[in-house]
């Protein structure tokens, strides 16, 4: 069958053979094995450091939004500078600096990577597969609206909508606008609320 | 004493730079408004050859009209796009057609 698309339609996030091998995997493997073999690694390190990259999560930042809803003076702090307040709650973040931008009535914010695949991960952990396609990547920045919409969010025209695109040194974090009845919440019940999507911006309201 | 601060009209360059460049195509030529000063970082396109002495660069971040960007598209007048621009990328912009 001819092909009639371009190859970069599909083009795979993780090339395997036909044997089910990651060309990068059989790399990575290699170099452990002789990194091993001299003594420089041991398997324990490797699996510490996977555990590592996978402890941070949603968990972590529906932690911070929730604070921020029920705390004013935590979120004028987190406001003037994330990083060191996200440490305040015993969240080690690793980036140069974190930059919370807050949604209102009249403003929503989005947040993408365009040449990448930038985000906190030392807060959120690994983004989500879509967030590093080049669909997102182009179209987030291009036409957002159409992609929120897809997301299920169709925005008022008359709301102010800002991307934010973390291309550099900077990373982002969205604070979405409390539930209306935020204080009858135990703050477990609003980080429950918060989801992946409301710190990305492709989702708006938390309820 | 950066070379600009918040509130600043600046123009990104567009340098012929190869490798690992952080100022995307689509934002290049474009004139925008500075909203933050970011501090200084180190410079990624001399990270990615080795270089990690330095010297640092001041950072910006920098707000664009969506309908500057995207002139053939219907878009609200009150959107914005919001990037990081190195120092040196950025020129005070020429224009005199904007409000103060």
């Amino acid at each position: 069958m001819p092909h009639d698309h371009e190859h970069g339609e599909h083009e795979a996030l993780i090339i395997e053979d036909e044997a089910g091998n990651i060309q990068a995997q059989v790399v990575v493997d290699a170099l452990q094995r002789v990194l091993t073999a001299k003594g420089l690694l041991t398997a324990r390190e490797v699996t510490a450091a996977i555990a590592k990259l996978e402890s941070p999560g949603l968990h972590l930042g529906a932690k911070i939004i929730a604070k921020a809803w029920s705390d004013p003076e935590f979120k004028e702090r987190l406001m003037a500078d994330g990083r060191a307040a996200v440490q305040e709650l015993d969240i080690p973040v690793t980036e140069a600096r974190i930059i919370v931008v807050e949604n209102t009535a009249q403003v929503h914010n989005l947040i993408t990577c365009t040449l990448c695949s930038c985000y906190p991960r030392s807060i959120l952990g690994q983004p989500p597969s879509w967030y590093i396609s080049k669909a997102y990547r182009a179209r987030s920045v291009r036409e957002p609206c159409r992609v929120l919409e897809e997301f299920g969010l169709d925005l008022p025209r008359d709301m102010k909508l800002v991307v934010h695109d973390s291309n550099a040194d900077m990373r982002y974090l969205v604070l979405p606008e409390p539930p209306l009845d935020f204080e009858n919440h135990a703050a477990s019940d609003l980080e429950a609320m918060i989801s992946r999507d409301h710190l990305i911006g492709v989702a708006r309201d938390v309820a | 004493m950066t070379r600009f601060a918040a509130g600043d009209r600046v123009q990104v360059l567009a340098l012929c730079k190869e490798g690992h460049v952080r100022i995307p195509h689509y934002i290049r030529h474009q004139t925008g408004c500075v909203t933050e000063y970011c501090g200084t970082y180190l410079n990624p396109e001399d990270l990615a050859v080795g270089k990690t002495s330095g010297p640092a660069v001041d950072l910006y971040r920098v707000a664009f009209a969506q309908r500057q960007l995207w002139p053939d598209d219907v878009i609200p007048a009150q959107d914005t796009l919001v990037i990081e621009i190195y120092d040196h990328w950025l020129t005070p912009a020429q224009e005199t057609d904007h409000a103060p």
